[in-house]
Formats: C-alpha cells, structure tokens, sequence
C-alpha cells in the first residue's frame, strides 16, 4: 500500500471545562489514503469527531488542547503549521460537510454566494466559480441550478441542502472529504440517496471519504475501513467486513448486538380486548392535509408502530389523539368514548390514561424541577396520592422500576446522560398508571446501546404491566424490534398496516417497499447483496 | 413584509392619536399661561383680554376640538412666545436636532459594531476586556456630568473649543462626543453579546472549514446574523437622540427640539410643546419603519 494521503499519529486531545480536564481523545492514530472510505464509528462522548475537527483546525483552544501528536498531510505535520497555510488547506485540499446543513449554512445568504465562495474565498475569479457552482449543483442533483444559487437554505429541504452542501465541499475537487454524520438529522430514502451520491462523486474523482458515524448501517453500505471508537480512545480499526463478522473488543461486539432489527418479531395477542378505535381522522392546515381519513385500532397490551417519514402526518395523529391538535372530523374511540367530542373534565381523566413519552427528554423535562418533582407533578394535576408522606417512596418504586434508584430522587435532568432522561420521562408517565403510552420517536435521539436498553425497558412494561403503546418511529430496526403491529404512512394517509413479520417480510404497497430497501442493514455483506441486485435488477 | 408595514403604520397612527390627547389635556393641567406669560402686575382684564385672544377662555373640550380640527389641516397654531407658527419654530430646531442626531449615531454604530465584533472575536482576551470595561463605564456615566467636565476640561482648561452654541463646526464637537458615549457604551456591550452567540453557530464553523479569512468571517458571515438584536437597541437610542437630547443641549445651549421643548414648557407654550411631540411622535414612527425594513433587508427569512 502506497504512503497514506493524510494520516493522523497518536493525537490526545484534552478539554478544560469547569468540571475539570476531559481526556476527550486518547493516542488516537488513523490514516486514510486516495480513494478509500474511512468510518469512524462511536456512540456520542466517544470523541468520534475530535481528530476530525483537529485536521480541520476547528477546535476552539483553549477550552481544547492538543496534548500530544501529529497530523500529516503532504508531508507537513497540520499541527504545526502556521494559521494561514492550515487556512489555505481548508476547503481547498480538505472540505467538511456536517451533520445539520440548516444550520451549517449561513441562513442569511444564498446558496450560490455560499458555494461559489468556497472558491473566492480561495483566490479563484467569480465568474469561474459560479460557472463551477452550477455544474455541482446541478451533478448533487437540484432542479433549476440558476434559480436554486438564488435561493436561500429555508428554501430547500433537508436533502437538497446536503446536497448542496456537498457541491459547496467539492468546488475545489479537495483530496479529502470529511463527513460528520451527514445523514442523521435524513429520512432512511434520502440518506440512501446521498450516501449512493457521495459514492458517486467519490468514484468521479477519487477523493478519500473520512465518514464519522454513530450508524453500523451507514458503516456498512459505505465504508472500506472502520475505525471504532469509545470513550477518547479506538479500540478495534480494520476492514469493515472483518470488525462486523469478527469483533474483536468487547465493546464493538456490544455494538453489533444492540444494532435493531435483529430480535424475534412480535405477534399480537388476537384475544385481547379494545381499547381505541380511531375512524377517519381529519386534519388540515390551511391547504395541507396533514390526516386523511385515518382509521386504527389498538388492543391491551398493544404495540403498535406508526413509520413515515418527516412530514407524513405521524406526530399529527399522536398531537390528535391526545388533543393537543382539534381534528377536523372523524371520531377516536377510548373505551367507547369519544376523545374528539369529549368535554373537559373528561379529558383530564383519560389524559391520566393516556401518557406520552417525547423524543427529546433535555426538552421535555423542565431543567429546575427534580426529579421527584418531575414524577410527583402529575399527582398534584390529577389530583392523585393524596398521602404526600407516601409519595417519595412511590417514586423510588417508579424510579427502580425504570432502572434507576433512591439516590436519583433529588438530582436535576442535568445531571443524567440522555438514556436516563428518557427513563426519568418514562417514570413520569407511568407514575398516572398509563393505559396507552404514546411514544413519539421516543429512542431517536438515543445511542444504539442505550436504545436498546429502553427499548426492552418499555416491552418489560408492556408485559408486566398490560400497557399499550402507539409507538411512532422512522427507525424500522426498532419498529421491528418492538411492535406487534405496523402502520405505514405517507403525506397524512395510510397506505398500508399489518402484523409486523408482514409488512417486513412481504410489504405490499411500493412505498413500503422503498422504506425497507432504504432501510441500511449494519451487515456489510447484507447490504452489498442489495447494492447488487438494485443495480442488476 | 407590505402587510407588515402597513399594520404597524396602522398601529402608529392610533398610538399618535392617543398620545395627542394626553399631552393636550396633560398641559393644561400644569398652570394658567396667562399668568405665567403677562406680567407679573398685569390686570385681571388684561389676563382676560389674553385668554381670549388665544382660545384660552373656551371650555376645554372646545379648545380640543378646535385643536384636532386645526391639525387635521396641519396648523399647530401660533407660537405664544415667539408669535410664529409653532410648526415653523419646531422644524427649525429640528434643523439642528436631526443632524445632531444622525452624526451621533453613526458614529455610534460604526464604532461600536467594529469594536464589540473584534471583542467578541477575541473573547477573553486583553482587547475583550479593555473593550468591556471602557463600554460599561460609557453605559453608566451620567451625560450631564461628562458633559460638565468636558466643558472645564476642553473648553476652560485647555480652550480647545468653544463652551457652547453655535456658529462653527467645532461647537459640534463637545455635543457630539457626550452624546456618544452612553449608546456607544450600551450598543458596543449588545453587539460584543450578539455577535458572541453568533459566532458559536455551526455556519460559522462550516466558513472556518472553508478557509474563510478571519475578517470576512467576522464581518460579512457573523455580522449580519448577529445585527438583529442590534438593531433593536439602536433604533432604542436613536429614539432619544430624536427626541431631542434636553440635557446635553441645555448645557450646550444647542438650539434644538430638546431644549425647545424644555423652553416651551417652562413658557407654557402649549402650540409648541404639542408640535414638538407630534413632529417627534413622526420621526420615530419613520424610524420604527425603517428597522423593520432593516430586519427583513438583513434576514431573508423574515422577508419570506
């Protein structure tokens, strides 16, 4: 093998924080050559994107200090050079795209002044660097490439501006692309859809793909090597099909196994009773429809997964069952009451029944209330426990019964990790002895380890305790993984429901199809054999 | 945008209504002007002869509507002091207040925008810090006692320029700088905060991985984003440099609407006092305007 493109040798980094020096990463050493993909796997706090932001030199110094190594690029060590030559290198010899384009793109220029500045920032003519911009733009694949250079980001959606950030990484034709989890914030169709175009334009010019991740899927369609990292250090580097099928570190392995997807799909128990019976369910904002004509039913004990992507009316629904949002028409039956007609006071009662769990546990959890305050409040709304002397060993019973424990009782939201918010947020809502929870993407924003582990969190409780869930995700491993039932959405409608082993092992309508085919299998042979037969078949 | 604008020309409109009757009814209960304008051993008659003169002797719900009629035909009414139309002294002052105001505050913004960026770019550094202190005295100084030592100071001590009035550019000079100080104080602390958060946005690490220049990072990436809340403490100040800076006028004996106003209200001079407001109530109605069009000139999303 020829000498490595960019190679980065024993690199510790250290973050002074108020709380003291983090080791964020640990003689770390990677190195990538022409033409080849690099992941770097690890969950979030695994220091997965430092060396990255070390060879861009987008670490803030201080709070950040690079204790130790090197970074060698064209025979200069990176760390060493002088701000302008590193300033000149950026862009130019190695381009970044992240993970939020919205965010990463200036919301207050256009596009094309953006893109084209990529290359006037550098030196180049205008005119030549518009000229340039079109032509990328219009190979990502955006319609109307002179009217999109107008535009503003707000104006795109999520994959066009990836896309566009794309093109504004390639002006220069960089060496090496670095991508920072450039398809998490996607929807499973269009993540497929750049990753294949980051495939495309790599083979055009033969650039290396350094790609950072917290997705096996995303490991196994695209890269040739992985490097996993955990807690400031790597702990297995090598070919991505060789880590996959023969972990070495115990850590890599417990990856592997919490990837979804994987488990005994569940079957739902036909005996058991009714408890909501929701028919023709309407809702529109102005023109859009965002429900039409949406029907379900959900038994005791129930798990039933509504999947769609962004936009497909899926939190619409859970917002209309639980009246947050006033549906337009149809009826939702709850034991045989109507919760869309239902008066007030009656719907204090079985919003007791019905709990919800949200995606984001550091937004739902109001920072200055502990935790016992947090679990106790719903007491105090519906008028439960009156026996307050009771009530704090209730909520250590709640708290165990989540897998936390006593000493957790005072603390604030701040100080747990996101998997346990997500159990503090359960514990609140089982603290009403919920009937149905409703669970809006409700492991999303979860590690895969940790998503695991609520995930059997939740099915223990359904066991256990009879309770149904109306589960909401666009993950289908945990979809699959978890519910007894599936229904598929698209632009507010339901195009197709059924038990859990059918609508994965024999989806019916084309767009069920495209989901699971988008739908990126941890095992890099899996998804090689689909790449195969899409590009045959 | 358009509808935007007109809901707040709208809003405006109704607000000058409300303010006209305040202050029409608000003057007359401060004192008799035929008291305070005759003098001092003036006849009850003469005192009668005054008050009919000028409406004085009407019912005041009569003087009011004569009022709102006149100014529906945008007369003010005649000057008590000056037997001029009120409108025309007003204006005049403006004259000097408006110019006064404009070189203030563009010199407020240039430097303050420059200095609280490149603070915040270099946050926690010497020039951060030199930057924070000297705007927070700026901030909290009392302008009528920068304004008394800069006259002793400048003018007495070292006579570099006159004490006060006008007539020569240098006679803006001490205005001009006491007025600054505290906006400049206020504006480079909002701007030093804003552009702080601004520049911890991802959009602005994605212009480092560009190879973007620090200046053009600063100034062309961040600064626009971080104007916003800017904009809205300098449309603050602004309004009370329109106002008519009284103050700082006063002790400069500078002609303008702020020092009208005070000499009109001492006077009793109520045609003038109700112009000046009405002419100032205007100017910053305008200039309510202008922001909001400078909000959606800076943020296409706005605009949207």
């Amino acid at each position: 093998m020829s000498e490595p493109l960019l190679s980065v040798k024993n690199l510790s980094v250290d973050f002074h924080t108020a709380r003291g020096t983090v080791h964020a990463v640990k003689n770390v050493s990677w190195s990538i050559s022409r033409g080849e993909t690099l992941a770097i796997l690890g969950e979030s706090g695994s220091g997965k994107s430092v060396s990255a932001n070390a060879v861009m030199n987008l670490l803030d110094i201080p709070p950040a200090e690079i204790v130790s190594g090197e970074i060698i690029y064209e025979g200069k060590d990176l760390l060493k050079v002088d701000y302008e030559t590193h300033r000149a290198l950026n862009g130019k010899k190695i381009a970044m795209i992240f993970q939020d384009p919205l965010g990463h793109l200036n919301p207050v220029y256009t596009v094309g002044w953006q893109i084209v500045e990529m290359m006037t920032a550098h030196g180049r003519p205008a005119d030549m660097a518009r000229a340039r911009a079109l032509e990328l733009i219009k190979r990502v694949g955006i319609p109307e490439p002179e009217k999109a250079m107008g535009k503003y980001p707000h104006q795109f959606s999520g994959g066009q501006r990836q896309r566009l950030m794309i093109a504004m990484a390639l002006m220069l034709k960089p060496d090496i692309l670095i991508a920072d989890e450039p398809t998490t914030a996607l929807d499973v169709t269009i993540q497929a859809e750049v990753l294949a175009l980051l495939k495309e334009l790599q083979a055009e010019t033969g650039m290396a793909l350094v790609l950072i991740t917290h997705d096996l899927g995303v490991v196994a369609e695209i890269a040739d090597r992985v490097v996993v990292m955990n807690k400031g250090e790597i702990v297995e580097a090598g070919l991505t099909r060789e880590v996959y099928h023969n972990p070495k570190h115990a850590y890599t392995r417990k990856l592997i196994d919490a990837a979804p997807g994987k488990g005994e799909i569940k079957l739902l128990d036909p005996a058991a009773p009714l408890l909501l019976d929701a028919k023709k369910l309407n809702k529109t904002y102005g023109s859009f429809a965002a429900l039409k004509d949406v029907s379900l039913t959900l038994a005791r004990g129930q798990s039933l997964a509504v999947v769609g992507e962004s936009g497909s009316g899926k939190s619409t629904l859970a917002r209309t069952l639980l009246r947050l949002e006033e549906a337009d028409s149809g009826e939702a039956l709850w034991k045989g009451r109507d919760l869309i007609t239902m008066g007030r006071s009656e719907l204090l009662g079985v919003r007791r029944q019905i709990q919800m769990v949200f995606q984001d546990p550091t937004q739902s959890l109001n920072p200055r209330m502990s935790v016992y305050q947090l679990i106790a409040e719903g007491w105090d709304i519906h008028k439960l426990m009156p026996d307050k002397s009771k009530r704090r060993a209730k909520v250590i019973e709640l708290l165990e019964q989540v897998g936390l424990s006593a000493e957790h009782v005072d603390r604030y939201p701040h100080q747990f990790s996101g998997g346990q918010r997500q159990r503090i947020a359960i514990a609140r809502a089982l603290a009403l002895e919920p009937e149905l929870i409703i669970c809006d993407e409700a492991v999303s924003a979860l590690d895969v380890s940790i998503q695991a582990q609520v995930i059997a969190l939740l099915d223990d409780l359904r066991q256990r305790l009879g309770i149904s869930f109306l589960f909401i995700a666009h993950d289908l491993g945990v979809v699959r993984d978890f519910a007894d039932t599936v229904i598929v959405m698209k632009s507010g409608e339901i195009v197709e429901r059924g038990p859990t082993a059918q609508i994965f092992e024999a989806p019916q309508h084309p767009y069920t199809q495209r989901l699971l085919a988008a739908n990126l299998d941890p095992d890099p042979d899996v998804q090689a054999e689909r790449r195969a037969s899409l590009t045959h078949g | 945008m358009t509808k935007m604008i007109g809901q707040r020309a709208i809003a405006s409109l109704l607000s000058l209504l409300g303010l006209m009757i305040l202050v029409f009814f608000l003057s007359r209960l401060t004192g008799d002007p035929a008291v305070l304008f005759l003098p001092i051993d003036a006849t009850e008659e003469m005192k009668q002869q005054f008050r009919a003169l000028h409406g004085l002797d009407l019912p005041l719900i009569e003087q009011f509507a004569r009022y709102v009629w006149d100014l529906l035909h945008f007369d003010f009414g005649e000057s008590l002091r000056k037997a001029r139309p009120a409108i025309d002294v007003v204006l005049e002052a403006y004259a000097w207040t408006l110019p006064l105001a404009l070189i203030t505050m563009g010199l407020v913004i240039t430097t303050a925008i420059v200095l609280g960026s490149l603070a915040a770019f270099n946050v926690g550094g010497f020039f951060d810090r030199l930057v924070s202190i000297v705007s927070l005295v700026g901030a909290s100084a009392p302008d009528f006692w920068i304004a008394i030592v800069a006259i002793v100071v400048f003018s007495i001590g070292l006579g570099w320029v006159p004490t006060s009035g006008v007539g020569t550019p240098l006679h803006w000079v001490l205005p001009i700088a006491v007025l600054f100080i505290r906006p400049f104080g206020l504006v480079v602390q909002v701007v030093r905060g804003s552009m702080l958060s601004a520049l911890g946005a991802p959009y602005v690490k994605t212009a480092r991985a560009k190879g973007v220049k620090n200046l053009p990072l600063i100034f062309v990436h961040t600064l626009r984003n971080g104007m916003l809340p800017v904009i809205t403490v300098i449309g603050d100040q602004a309004a009370a440099l329109l106002n008519g800076a009284v103050i700082v006028e006063t002790i400069f004996g500078f002609p303008g609407v702020g020092k009208l106003m005070i000499d009109s209200i001492l006077q009793r001079d109520f045609n003038v006092v109700l112009a000046a407001i009405m002419v100032t109530a205007v100017a910053i109605f305008i200039m309510n305007i202008l922001i909001d069009l400078a909000y959606g000139l800076l943020d296409p999303r706005i605009r949207h």
